[in-house]
This record gives structure tokens, C-alpha cells and sequence, in this order.
């Protein structure tokens, strides 16, 4: 026998390997218009290895105290060999995988894929796509440069207006009443081991789960192949569909190289705690919705702060988006059209919002 | 008013007035009216006493109200240092600030003396602060040698001449209102100082006796000197009263000024002391800094002041084929070299920049240049070679490495792009391989 | 290998090529991956960051009573070896202006050339512009070696 098949027994012998690879082998993915929204969960998963492995390297390097980190990020900028290229790639890698994640969690809203039985899929995927927002807050403020001591200023000042707990909440993140070394250790540690545990396992959960119930096909594909059962198509994941994501993931690779090579990410100012707010100060463009709609929203609402308004209004939205699925209990199982318009609105909101902070200075 | 229609005064309440009948009232209530109206004159007398209530001031309480110039602000007198010694009206114009009667408050039998004769305020003011032992009852560190200066400044000496128009302490301090010189509201605050003084110096007409320019405080604003101590507020750098003296003010003459200007560009004032330019001034009584740098409307010099084109001052004196015009021609030449070569090696680092490679550090050592360079520009005062060109040529070497710094910054940059394009040709191959492989896979189903 | 796929037989140097010619891209792919990556993992030859701790000066490099300007981070720094034997570790730019200092040793000052400041062998400002003492740093001596640091608080 070849080393190959000796070595595929021998794990055969112990892990029921081929049982293992014979799931993977008839695993298939429905093939319709909407196909190629399928991809973006590989996608954002291949960013988040991408990130794990960039992340690492870093870690070889970083030194995650007032006095070191931002010494520690030009000394991988400018010494370590391929250093740029490792730090850019995480620094670009990251919004990329924001927006992968974004668009994903969208393409599954507007699919509806998140309709039974699949509703621990969507709520494991919202909770993992508000930790991916909390992995890049947190990474924002470790390069500790001018941008990133007062984005987080700003952001763990929002955290206050929660009503009763806010203030707690705020001395927990950032570890005392203001933004100083205290806080840099607990980002690192939120950044590096908390979110890091909490994803893998959020993940782990969210895979399993999307293995258990195999792809979801749309409400209108649904409908179609009902009713002309010889249009239903489907591909074999591997290697069929495995192959074209392979692509993908070679082109985003590509794409992060270019913007590394030609844009690598800046190292900024050091972080002077006792300095003023350099101008034109504002959040990474994720959180530029939220953050224009406050600049929106007036000083005074009634008896109430604007920016607390504001906040239990993101929060509240938050909350609903997240419990979708059981507002759209369809008995016909093609989803309420008014969830559809409620994400069309999200969507433009987000979109229009984003847009406009960026354009209307 | 009563029945009588007789008003009441205050002098009827207290003592001596006639009686008045109180038609139709008991004893009982006639005293208690009486009383009343004791009381209420008593409370008037107090609500005209001055603030603060402790000791009585008469003088401020009329001196307050009358219109100019006998008008006292006395919010502007509790604020001077004087009323925050103790020192109040009677200290300096004698009387008797308890009594509210005119010839009793400002008699001369109290030691009355009114207000002193411009010529005599100098000598007035001097009658304490001049007495070191007096003085050191209140500050042991003051001086007390303003009288002895004042009387050798062009100001004093004209008052003693009878000039009634020159300053004397009241003008530049105030009278009612003199705060301390570090008070950043005293019109002697270094701030302030030119403000001052320009007050008669900057007043053509004013000035017009005596014959001299009335253009300094206008040439000072504009200076480098006024830009450090009024915009960026270093107390350190001059005003009139620093390079003039303050109380024995006069101009520094010709042969001080180098002494003058000395006091904080030392290294300058060796530098042309050891060179050339030292004797030379002095035998053509050339007032020394001042010749090149003016006086009232110092500028900073730009590399265009040393050297032989338009605008410089060398050939002011020096002209073509002189050992000084070569010498100019030669410095100049040295600082332009330094000058562009840092020029230089700035933008091939901002290009690198631009090309995304950090050169953070290479930009900080090229401040050493700059530094080698402003060393080069303060060297030039020996109107020497020598000393320019070592200065010149240690900026020279570290514009070098950092120009070097540069290129290999571009040529990082350079790599990686190469880099880059090797990865996507490798990257296009794999993708092109896998589309292949597809197709293949599915042109020819198998299983 | 069985080949069931009569096609498949028909063109096996086509197949051929396509694996070799994917294989080498893949694993040139991963060449290219790999290769930056180990680069990246072996440290480079100066390992500090360079700005809080350097050698400044090695002992009996200066004589009593004299200074020496020495790098530390990209700023100038002062090293001062008092006639008592002690040293003092200083920035060398100046509080007013920004230019280099340097030691006196007939007054035991450190002095700035361009305006006339002064500060004492501590670092106080004692005389002329400067409007801040200079920063002092840490000096630690051994084996020969004298080592300049940042002062380490919070």
C-alpha cells in the first residue's frame, strides 16, 4: 500500500476516518442565482484564520504597555523582516473581515436562511459577528497612536449612557475611570485570549451547526424547485464547491497583499495621554453609522441625554435584529415580507449613514 | 416729614436741634420714633462708609465719587500692591483719613501735602523706595536703587534739566493702581513693557522736541523678539527695558551694544569677538550687532543676509575682489549647500513615506542636520571659514546617511512591489489551475 | 490507477500538465506564503526597540568632570561624570528652544549655547530662558558597561 493510504488506515483505525470523510464527500450545496452569497461564510471564516495566524506573529513582537506598544508596532513596521506585510495584512484583514461578516449576516437576513430550523445558526452567527466587533475595537487601540487612545475615549464613553450599569461598564473596560495603560492591558487581553476563546467556540458551534442542517435555499428558489422538481441543482462541496472557494480565498489574499504593499498601515502618532484630541477625530467606518446618528440626534431629548437615546436605540435594534427569527414564524415558510423591508431599511440606513459621515465632513 | 412740614435733617436727629411736638402721641411712642429715627441715621452713616468696613477711609469714600482728576477707583486702589501692604492714602499725601471733615481730612496740620510737582514725584516715590531699611520691612529683595538709576537715565537727567514732559514713575506704574511687575495685568509686565513705554516714545507729536524716531515700538512689533515674549509668551526673551535698563533707561551706546545683546547670544558675541569683524566695527564706530541686525526691528535672519547678492549686508561695506566679499560669497554658499542637501534628503524620506515605508527614524536623525545647521548659521558671526565649514560638514554627513536611509527606503518599496507582483502572477497561475481543474471535473462527471 | 472515464484515457498528457501545472502554483503559492512568514519569525539582529535602554559609554571612556553626547532613542542625550565619581544621565535638547546642550567643567553646568541657559548637573533649570528642568534618566553601571534607561514610573 502507498504511505498515503497506510496513513489514512491508520487514522481510519482510531477516528473512523473514512465515516468522517464519506459525510464530507456527499455533502452537497444547492446551486441557484443566489449561490454565490455562499461564499461569504467560508470567506469570513478564511479572514478570521488569516487573522489568527497574522495575529500570532505579532505576538512574537508586540509588547502591550504604554511605554512599548507603539515602540513594539514601528519596530515591526521598520525592523522585522515582512513585518509590514504581517501587520498590514491583520490591520487590512480586519476590516475586511468586518465587511465579509456584515455583508454575510445580510445575504443570510434577505435569504432568510435563518428560518427553522435554523435559528440557533443565526443567533450563534449574530453573537459572533458583535464579538468580531469587539475583536476590532479592541485591536484599534493596541498600535497606542494619537487615532486610537481617542477613538477609544470616545467609544468606551458611549458605553456609559447605558442606563444603572453604564458607568460600571465603563470602569470594566477600561480598567479605572479613564483611558491609560490600565486599559491597553485589558484590550490586549480582551483582544488576545478572551474574544479569541469565545469565538472558537462560537464557531466550533456555528459550523456544527451549519454541517447538521446543511445549506438553506431561498423562499422563492424553494418554491420553484417544488413545483419543477428537475430544476432543483446542486454541486458536491468537495471539491466541486471547495475548488471555486479556493479561488476566492486565493483573490481576497491577493487583494490584502496589494493594500499592504501600496497602503501599508500607518503607524500614526505615539498616544499622549495628556494630549488634545488631534482633529477630525471619528470611529473605524463600522461604527460610522452609530456614530453619525448621534452627531444627528440633539443635545436634549425631553428630560433625557441625546446620546443616551441614541444608545438604548442602537441597543434596542441590536436586540430586535437579533431575535428575527422568531418574529418571522411563517407557517407557509417563505418569511413575513415586512422582515424583508425592515432589512431593506437596515441595510440603506447603514449604508446611507455610513455614506454620508464620510462625505459630509 | 411731621405736621410742621419741617424736614428732617441729620443734624436736627443728633444733638443740637430745636425741639418738635409731636401733636396728640404718647411720651412712650414720641421715644420710640426718636429711637427709630437714630437708628435709621446711624445705618445711613454706615452705607456711605467705604468697602472694605474695617477701617474707615475718608478720603476714598469722597475721592470716589468726585469726577477726574480727582477721581480715585478704589476697586483699581484695594487691587495695588500698595493697599495690600497697608500702604494707603495718608503714607504718601499725609492728612487724616478718619475725619469726614474736609479742612480736618486734608490739613496741613495732619500732614497734608497733596499731590507732589511732576518734578518732585521721582524724589517722592523715592522717599520709601530708596530707604533699604524701610523697604526691608516689606520685601528684603527688592531693590531699592531705582531713585539712584532714575537719576542717571536720559529721563531723569532732562527732569532735572526741567523738562516736564519726560516719564517719571507714575507714568510707566500708574499712581492709584500699581500692581508688581510679575502681576501679568502691570503695565510693566514684560508684555507690556513696549505698550508703555510707547505711550510718549510712539507719539510723534509728543516726541516732536526731541529730535528722535518715534518708529520703535512699531519696528519692535514686528520682531522676533516681540513674536517670543508677547505670542509665545517667553518671559525670557526682550523688551525695551532689557537691552535700555529700566529705571536708568538710556540707549546702550555704540561700544555696548555687543554687551548688551551678549547677555543671552553668548556664543554670537565670542564669535565676533574673536574674529575680524571686532576691531573693524570698533575703529569705524560701528555700533556693533546693531549694524546688521538693526536695533528695534530684528528680524530672523534668513541664509539670504550673509553673501554677496541682493539682500544681504555683507556688501553693504564689502565689494568685489575684498578678502570679506570672498569670504561672505563662500559662507553663504556653505549654508545654501547644507540647506538644499537636507532639502534633499526630506524629500526622498516624504517620498519613500508616500510609497508606504515607515522612516520614522531616519526622519529624526535629520534634525541633527538641522541643528549642525543652525550651529553653522551661529558660527558665521566669526565672518570665518573655519568654523562654518566644520559645522557644515558634520550636517553634510548626516544628510548623507539619511539621504542613503532614503534610497533604500525607495528601494524597499520597490522590492516589495516586485514582491507583490511575483505573489499575484503565482496567485493568477493557481487560480487559473483551479478553474482549469474545474472544468475538467465537470466536463467529465465522475461517480 | 483505474481509469474508468474512456475520456479521461484519451488525454492523459493534458491531465498531466494541468496537475503539474497546478501543483507548482499551489505549492509556489505556498513558498510565497511561507517564505515571508519565516523571514518574519527570526529576530532581527537588533533585538530592542532602541529607545529605553542603551549603552551610552563604556567606563573610563570619560575623565572627571567632563560630558559626552551620546544617541538615546533619536533624541541627544547628556552623560556627566562628576569630579565626585558620580554620573547623571540627561536629554541633551533644551527645554526653550530645542538645542543641544553641553557640559561646562569650569562652572560644573550644563549649559545651551543658544541662548544662555543653564541647568545644574541634575537637570534644574537655574538660569536664563529655559523654562523646564531638563528630563533625567537612569544610569546603571556594569560589568564595563554604562547603561542609559528611561526612568521607569507609570
Amino acid at each position: 500500500m502507498s504511505a498515503l493510504a497506510n496513513i489514512r488506515n491508520w487514522l481510519d483505525e482510531r477516528f473512523g476516518w473514512d465515516e468522517l470523510m464519506a459525510f464530507v464527500r456527499h455533502k452537497t450545496v444547492p446551486t441557484h442565482r443566489f449561490s454565490y452569497f455562499y461564499f461569504l461564510g467560508g470567506m469570513t471564516l478564511f479572514l478570521f484564520g488569516t487573522q489568527v495566524v497574522t495575529g500570532i506573529l505579532l505576538l512574537l513582537y508586540y509588547r502591550p504597555t504604554p511605554d512599548g506598544a507603539f515602540e513594539s508596532v514601528q519596530y515591526i513596521m521598520t525592523k522585522v523582516p515582512f513585518g509590514w506585510l504581517i501587520r498590514s495584512i491583520h490591520s487590512w484583514g480586519a476590516n475586511v473581515m468586518i465587511l465579509t461578516a456584515i455583508a454575510h449576516m445580510f445575504s443570510v437576513f434577505f435569504l432568510k436562511s435563518y428560518r427553522k430550523p435554523r435559528e440557533l445558526t443565526w443567533l450563534s452567527g449574530m453573537i459572533l459577528l458583535f464579538l468580531v466587533l469587539g475583536f476590532g475595537f479592541s485591536g484599534y487601540l493596541l498600535p497606542w497612536n494619537m487615532l486610537s487612545l481617542f477613538a477609544t475615549k470616545v467609544g468606551t464613553n458611549m458605553t456609559a449612557q447605558a442606563p444603572f450599569i453604564g458607568h460600571w461598564i465603563l470602569v470594566f473596560l477600561r480598567g479605572g475611570d479613564d483611558v491609560t495603560g490600565a486599559t491597553l492591558t485589558r484590550f490586549f487581553a480582551i483582544h488576545v485570549a478572551i474574544l479569541p476563546g469565545l469565538a472558537t467556540l462560537l464557531i466550533g458551534l456555528h459550523l456544527l451547526l451549519v454541517q447538521r442542517f446543511g445549506m438553506s435555499v431561498p423562499p422563492s428558489v424553494e418554491a420553484d424547485w417544488k413545483a419543477h422538481p428537475e430544476r432543483a441543482r446542486e454541486l458536491r462541496f468537495f471539491p466541486n464547491f471547495f475548488l471555486r472557494e479556493l479561488m476566492a480565498w486565493y483573490v481576497v489574499l491577493a487583494v490584502l497583499g496589494c493594500l499592504s504593499a501600496f497602503k501599508p498601515w500607518e503607524l500614526g502618532q505615539k498616544a499622549d495621554l495628556f494630549g488634545s484630541a488631534p482633529a477630525g477625530i471619528r470611529p473605524e467606518w463600522y461604527f460610522m453609522f452609530m456614530f453619525q446618528t448621534l452627531r444627528f440626534l440633539p443635545a436634549k431629548i425631553g428630560p433625557l441625554a441625546g446620546d443616551l437615546i441614541g444608545v438604548l436605540l442602537f441597543g434596542a435594534a441590536a436586540a430586535v435584529w437579533t431575535c428575527l427569527p422568531f418574529f418571522d414564524n411563517d407557517k407557509r415558510g417563505r418569511g413575513k415580507r415586512w422582515i424583508t423591508g425592515v432589512g431593506v431599511f437596515a441595510l440603506a440606513y447603514f449604508i446611507g449613514m455610513t455614506a454620508y459621515a464620510y462625505l459630509a465632513k | 416729614m411731621n405736621e410742621n412740614g419741617r424736614r428732617f435733617s441729620l443734624q436736627s436727629k443728633v444733638g443740637s436741634g430745636g425741639k418738635r411736638k409731636l401733636a396728640g402721641r404718647g411720651r412712650a411712642q414720641r421715644e420710640a420714633i426718636s429711637f427709630a429715627f437714630l437708628f435709621c441715621g446711624i445705618l445711613l452713616l454706615f452705607s456711605a462708609a467705604p468697602l472694605p468696613a474695617q477701617t474707615k477711609n475718608s478720603c476714598l469714600a469722597c475721592h470716589s465719587q468726585l469726577p477726574d482728576p480727582f477721581h480715585v477707583d478704589p476697586g483699581e486702589f484695594e487691587q495695588s500692591i500698595h493697599a495690600q501692604k497697608g500702604i494707603t492714602c495718608v503714607t504718601c499725601h499725609g492728612g487724616d483719613s478718619t475725619s469726614d471733615d474736609l479742612a480736618k481730612a486734608m490739613s496741613p496740620a495732619k500732614g497734608f501735602k497733596s499731590i507732589p510737582a511732576r518734578a518732585q514725584i521721582p524724589a517722592f516715590c523715592g522717599k520709601c523706595h530708596a530707604d533699604a531699611a524701610y523697604m526691608r520691612g516689606f520685601n528684603p529683595s527688592l531693590r531699592t536703587d531705582q531713585y539712584s538709576q532714575y537719576l542717571t537715565s536720559v529721563h531723569g537727567q532732562l527732569l532735572a534739566k526741567g523738562d516736564d514732559k519726560v516719564a517719571v514713575c507714575i507714568n510707566c506704574h500708574g499712581v492709584h493702581g500699581i500692581l508688581p511687575p510679575d502681576d501679568p495685568r502691570s503695565s510693566v509686565y514684560p508684555a507690556n513693557v513696549a505698550q508703555t513705554c510707547g505711550k510718549c516714545h510712539a507719539d510723534a507729536d509728543y516726541m516732536k522736541p526731541y529730535k528722535i524716531p518715534t518708529n520703535q515700538l512699531a519696528l519692535y512689533n514686528t520682531s522676533v523678539h516681540h513674536a517670543e515674549l508677547v505670542d509665545k509668551g517667553d518671559l525670557s526673551a526682550p523688551t525695551c527695558s532689557t537691552c535700555h535698563g529700566s529705571h536708568g533707561a538710556a540707549p546702550p551706546g555704540v561700544q555696548s551694544v555687543v554687551n548688551v545683546c551678549s547677555t543671552c547670544h553668548v556664543f554670537q558675541a565670542q564669535l565676533f569677538d574673536s574674529g575680524p569683524h571686532h576691531d573693524a566695527f570698533n575703529s569705524l564706530g560701528l555700533p556693533g550687532c546693531v549694524t546688521c541686525h538693526t536695533n528695534h526691528g530684528i528680524q530672523h535672519p534668513t541664509d539670504a543676509f550673509i553673501g554677496v547678492d541682493q539682500g544681504a549686508v555683507c556688501i553693504k561695506c564689502h565689494s568685489t575682489g575684498e578678502p570679506g566679499y570672498d569670504a561672505a560669497s563662500q559662507i553663504h554658499a556653505q549654508l545654501v549647500k547644507l540647506d538644499t542637501s537636507i532639502a534633499r534628503s526630506r524629500d526622498i524620506l516624504n517620498r519613500a513615506e508616500q510609497a508606504g515605508v515607515e522612516v520614522g527614524p531616519a526622519t529624526l536623525d535629520l534634525d541633527q542636520a538641522r541643528d549642525d545647521l543652525t550651529k553653522a548659521r551661529v558660527s558665521i558671526h566669526s565672518v570665518e571659514l573655519k568654523p562654518v565649514d566644520e559645522n557644515v560638514n558634520a550636517g553634510l554627513k548626516v544628510t548623507e546617511a539619511t539621504y542613503k536611509a532614503g534610497q533604500d527606503a525607495l528601494g524597499e518599496a520597490t522590492y516589495r512591489r516586485k514582491g507583490l507582483f511575483i505573489s499575484l502572477a503565482i496567485s493568477l497561475i493557481v487560480l487559473l489551475g483551479i478553474a482549469l481543474l474545474i472544468r475538467r471535473i465537470e466536463s467529465h462527471p465522475q461517480e | 490507477m483505474q481509469n474508468p472515464s474512456l475520456q479521461e484515457n484519451a488525454k492523459p498528457e493534458r491531465r498531466h500538465f494541468l496537475e503539474l501545472f497546478l501543483g507548482s502554483g499551489i505549492f509556489a503559492s505556498l513558498v510565497a506564503f511561507i517564505y515571508p512568514v519565516l523571514r518574519y519569525i527570526i529576530p532581527p539582529q537588533q533585538t530592542e526597540l532602541g529607545s529605553d535602554l542603551v549603552v551610552a559609554a563604556h567606563v573610563g571612556d570619560l575623565k572627571p568632570n567632563s560630558g559626552k553626547i551620546f544617541p538615546f532613542g533619536s533624541r541627544p542625550a547628556i552623560l556627566i561624570l562628576t569630579s565626585d565619581g558620580k554620573y547623571h544621565a540627561l536629554s541633551a535638547v533644551c527645554t526653550h528652544l530645542g538645542c543641544t546642550v553641553q557640559y561646562l567643567p569650569d562652572v560644573h553646568e550644563v549649559w545651551c549655547p543658544c541662548h544662555n541657559g543653564k541647568y545644574s548637573v541634575d537637570g534644574a533649570n537655574i538660569s536664563g530662558p529655559p523654562p523646564r528642568p531638563l528630563d533625567e534618566f537612569d544610569v546603571i553601571l556594569k560589568d564595563n558597561n554604562i547603561y542609559v534607561q528611561r526612568t521607569q514610573n507609570s
